[in-house]
């Protein structure tokens, strides 16, 4: 494995029964950077996160993360990432303080370092003064901040993040992705799923996903200019209506 | 006549205010878009519409109907998509279709010319289950369901939310050709650039419509000049010191590029100085607003979740 490479997959095929999910994908990931993983819906985006995580195992393929091994490693790689997924992120009924406590005490952190990152990262949303609120009082942009902050506050060498900005107005989403920089900056790689695709512009790297294959992968400018577009969304939609004449 | 017509509505729930003073008229063959994030009271408003819900105040009337006294005349003339998937999983495409035709007192066979070009999608799988099929598939039966009857008005609650792009640019050309039939529609999005794709918008937050105009013409009212910058190398990093300086009144990431708001008292030639003192800039050039520009600045640059801004 490169040094370089945070995520390395080889060959990697998932299938269920007769359908082919994730039809021999290839590509690595670079340490500290964000990563757009875009694909239509039913494309197989969350049946690839889902391996990367450690959560479902391949068919077959060869897949690295962070070194070790989708197979066999999967409860050391799980203790190296974050992971925020659209459908579920935090405990409803639990206050703000009882999800970060939670979250950090499943990751090992120690009783006094989660009572001191804890305090630093109310003060850092500037929620200090609610913390005592369930999940299910709060704004949605809000939940969205916090999932995302509860995923990193283990420090991980990567997250991935499963379209997470969806409904927000556009400063609170614009907002969101400050706190994703901010991680990248401080060394965090970052995999993200959108269907913004101005979103997709704010990516170092993209891969576009069509029909369980990786039809492109380059910077948001080597695209434009490979499918002569003017923005991602052109080139999304030039690739994807081909999958998409296939079969609907 | 107007299709819609409201006035002065005013909607609580509690404590909490989920429209307030809402005026707002929709002409025949209209598209209508109603812009805002989850919880700017959209749905409220289009329960409201579609007489689920009665206002507290105000007053309005649909297809020339009050919304409060002739509920019924009402709801044979409106096809209603709401944002939750809302047909029944248990029965087939077809069945869910022909429920939808016989509630209405209408026969598939007697409309099926104005859905056929959206249920042609989906037949080949008329006999499966709705609850089984894909969110794109799902969408076009809704679509066909909320049609069956061949409404005046058709009310689209967020139809596009969590669906691909390409999924989305269908959807809206499938509404340019209802709209062709007569049909009136108002639609809701969170997707600030389907905006360009109504007749008219309007901008709504926190239970209040900002501001309602042709999607060319919604900047008109702002003032401040705007310019597009990009970065050599980081934008995130650039950002961080375009707001440190005094004649920044705006700045946000837009795809590639950073949209700078300035003072209007710094002239052009000033300003290139102070980028070019800046450093790191690769090229700026002054642009228009677009919908979302103006959306923000109609915020006031702050997020509508007020009490969360991070430092």
């Amino acid at each position: 494995m490169s040094d370089n490479n945070i995520i390395e997959v080889r060959n990697l095929v998932k299938k269920f029964g007769d359908f082919t999910a994730n039809d021999n994908l290839s590509f690595d990931v670079r340490k500290g950077e964000i990563f757009g993983f875009l694909g239509a819906n039913g494309a197989g985006k969350t049946t690839a996160i889902r391996i990367l995580c450690g959560l479902s195992f391949p068919s077959s393929g060869e897949i690295k993360i962070d070194g070790l091994d989708v197979y066999t490693q999967r409860e050391l790689i799980k203790r190296r990432i974050g992971y925020m997924s659209q459908k579920f992120s935090l405990y409803e009924d639990l206050t703000i303080f009882e999800n970060i406590r939670f979250f950090a005490a499943i990751y090992g952190m120690s009783r006094s370092e989660i009572k001191q990152r804890t305090a630093e990262l109310l003060d850092r949303l500037n929620i200090t003064h609610a913390k005592n609120r369930l999940i299910r009082d709060i704004p949605l942009g809000w939940k969205q901040k916090l999932a995302f902050s509860v995923a990193v506050f283990h420090n991980p060498v990567l997250v991935f993040l499963d379209e997470p900005t969806g409904g927000v107005d556009p400063i609170t989403r614009r907002q969101f992705w400050e706190l994703i920089y901010e991680s990248a900056l401080q060394g965090i790689t970052v995999f993200v799923t959108t269907h913004y695709m101005d979103e997709a512009e704010y990516c170092d790297r993209i891969s576009i996903m069509v029909d369980g294959r990786i039809e492109a992968l380059d910077s948001p400018d080597g695209l434009k200019n490979t499918y002569k577009a003017n923005d991602i969304n052109e080139v999304f939609i030039k690739l994807a209506r081909e999958g998409n004449n296939n079969h609907d | 006549m107007a299709i819609i017509e409201a006035n002065k509505i005013y909607k609580s729930f509690g404590d909490v205010k989920a429209l307030q003073d809402i005026d707002l008229d929709v002409q025949p063959t209209e598209i209508f878009g109603l812009i805002g994030p989850d919880g700017s009271g959209k749905t409220t408003l289009f329960r409201i519409l579609t007489t689920l819900l009665i206002p507290d105040s105000g007053s309005a009337k649909v297809c020339g109907y009050d919304v409060v006294k002739d509920y019924k005349e009402i709801r044979k003339r409106v096809g209603y998509m709401a944002g939750r998937f809302s047909l029944y999983h248990d029965l087939t495409v077809q069945e869910n279709l022909r429920f939808y035709a016989t509630v209405f007192g209408t026969r598939v066979v007697d409309n099926y010319d104005l859905i056929e070009d959206i249920y042609s999608h989906i037949e080949p799988f008329k006999n499966r289950k709705a609850g089984q099929l894909s969110g794109g598939m799902k969408q076009k039966l809704a679509l066909s369901c909320a049609l069956i009857h061949r409404p005046e008005l058709l009310v689209l609650d967020e139809p596009t939310t969590g669906v691909d792009a390409v999924s989305r640019k269908e959807f809206w050309d499938m509404l340019q050709k209802i709209r062709l039939q007569g049909i009136s529609v108002i639609v809701s999005t969170p997707y600030m650039d389907e905006a360009q794709k109504c007749d008219r918008v309007g901008l709504m937050l926190n239970s209040k419509i900002l501001s309602i105009a042709k999607p060319d013409q919604i900047s008109d009212q702002i003032n401040i000049p705007l310019y597009s910058v990009r970065s050599k190398s980081n934008n995130f990093l650039l950002l961080k010191s375009l707001r440190k300086q005094p004649w920044c009144k705006s700045a946000w990431l837009f795809g590639q590029d950073i949209h700078l708001g300035v003072n209007d008292n710094i002239t052009e030639s000033e300003l290139e100085k102070e980028l070019n003192t800046l450093g790191g800039i690769k090229s700026y050039i002054k642009i228009n607003y677009g919908i979302e520009d103006t959306f923000m600045e109609l915020m006031g640059g702050k997020t509508s979740e007020s009490s969360l801004i991070v430092k």
